[in-house]
């Protein structure tokens, strides 16, 4: 058994934003450290570290999940999305530019994980009011904003989704 | 704060968690969703030399009806029971308190079976299985067992698991025609834990409440029948006179802990208040 000296570790596989990425890593290592440590993707912060800032927020098989409460040893096999994908989707991209549009940040420590939690709410919640933006983003806190520019900005892509901006169509005029 | 060093297996089986538990004691944790138990790690509240990683277990995740009961899987994400069909329609109580489970990106992970075993009182999924007298299902070495919620909350974080022996499942006995459910919390903000919360089932013929079960969460050691208040209650056609009687009784049976912001009298205030709320959703 491993003394508190010992580090044990395992191998890891895992697809990050599209890419296969194998690595030994320290089985106590949460998925965020090993995001920022070991991939050198540094968009996903760290709050709290214990499950209740959401600063860490990214996607896991598709479900968003807070970065500091699953090991990077239990995502083995996982593919993993987070706010730096080299490709962000249409709807990643119109909420970043929403939430400049709207002020929806100041210091930025929480950007990343509030846009993650965003992006999981208009892609499965096409038709969420204020009140379910509010709910579903209570699990990330944002000390500088005081939270309606937020809610104005996700609610301004929730809008745009609706009026058809996303559509194949309107992203293949966009493409031109 | 970083946790301390651990060593981690990904169990193949039931029998090679049970195994790795014997083998390992106390100097092992089982991982299920991790929510609780890796933010505890995180704060080094504990420092376990192995986890147990029993999350790839499939045979335990899932809801299934099987008979008269509904079996909900102990590695089922609290997530899948909120966007569960046969939960909606088969225990609907249960569909009621999911959303109020921390945040989504918890639910995604965290499991009924974790949260049932961890037994914390402030939980929603311990005072719903009170509620709905469900049946919880033990593995061990020596096999099988069934223990009945009322019997499985024993105290503060504590249950009838033995030392060995891993949760299951949980089978909860189907919605019968004419009852119903309700659930409420009181908390500061959406996804806090709650100051206090009532989950409540009862078949109602329009003019009396039968079998009523009121379960509480957030006041005391464990989730808390309130028995007084459910007799009084379904002693006869429900009108006003009889909820104020209640209300007494519950008052009087009640005595929540104090938290820190939060007096007794001030959480048996709310306490009253989801009663009556609970009584009117289950009588319209």
């Amino acid at each position: 058994m491993p003394t508190p000296n010992d580090h044990p570790t395992r191998r890891v596989h895992v697809e990050i934003n599209g890419q296969a990425v194998v690595r030994d890593v320290e089985c106590r290592k949460h998925l965020t450290d090993f995001l920022r440590e070991d991939c050198g993707l540094k968009g996903s912060h760290l709050g709290c570290e214990h499950g209740v800032c959401g600063a860490c927020t990214v996607r896991v098989d598709g479900q968003i999940v807070r970065g500091c409460l699953v090991l990077a040893a239990q995502a083995d096999g996982c593919r993993i999305e987070t706010v730096e994908t080299e490709t962000p989707s249409p709807r990643l991209k119109a909420l970043q530019d929403a939430f400049i549009e709207h002020n929806a940040l100041q210091c930025g420590y929480c950007t990343p994980g509030m846009l993650m939690a965003a992006l999981d709410l208009v892609e499965r919640r096409p038709h969420a009011g204020r009140e379910e933006v509010r709910a579903w983003i209570s699990g990330n806190y944002c000390r500088c904003t005081g939270y309606h520019a937020i809610v104005d900005a996700v609610c301004a892509v929730l809008a745009q989704q609706q009026a058809g901006r996303f559509s194949d169509a309107a992203l293949l005029e966009a493409a031109k | 704060m970083k946790s301390s060093a651990f060593d981690y297996v990904r169990a193949e089986s039931p029998q090679h968690a049970l195994a790795l538990l014997a083998q390992h004691g106390d100097d092992a944790r089982i991982l299920a969703g991790g929510q609780t138990l890796l933010a505890s790690l995180n704060l080094r509240l504990s420092q376990p030399t192995l986890l147990i990683d029993i999350g790839g277990l499939a045979g335990w995740r899932g809801i299934a009806l099987q008979g008269a009961v509904l079996r909900i899987g102990a590695l089922t994400r609290h997530v899948e029971v909120e966007e569960s069909p046969l939960v909606a329609l088969h225990a609907p109580l249960l569909a009621q308190a999911a959303p109020h489970i921390a945040h989504r990106a918890i639910r995604n992970m965290g499991t009924v079976g974790g949260s049932l075993a961890y037994a914390d009182p402030a939980a929603e999924w311990p005072a719903c299985v009170l509620a709905l007298d469900a049946t919880l299902v033990i593995h061990g070495a020596a096999g099988e067992r069934r223990v009945a919620a009322a019997d499985f909350f024993q105290g503060l974080y504590t249950t009838a698991l033995q030392e060995g022996e891993l949760l299951a499942a949980v089978e909860m006995p189907l919605l019968q025609p004419g009852e119903r459910h309700a659930f409420a919390e009181l908390s500061r903000r959406h996804g806090d834990y709650a100051v206090a919360g009532l989950a409540a089932r009862a078949r109602w013929d329009g003019h009396t409440l039968h079998g009523l079960r009121l379960a509480f969460l957030s006041l005391g050691d464990r989730p808390l029948r309130a028995r007084a208040a459910e007799a009084l209650l379904q002693a006869g056609p429900l009108d006003d006179s009889r909820i104020a009687a209640a209300d007494a009784a519950l008052r009087a049976e009640l005595q929540p802990f104090a938290d820190l912001t939060h007096s007794a009298a001030a959480k048996t205030q709310m306490a009253a208040t989801l009663m009556r709320r609970a009584v009117r959703t289950l009588c319209t």
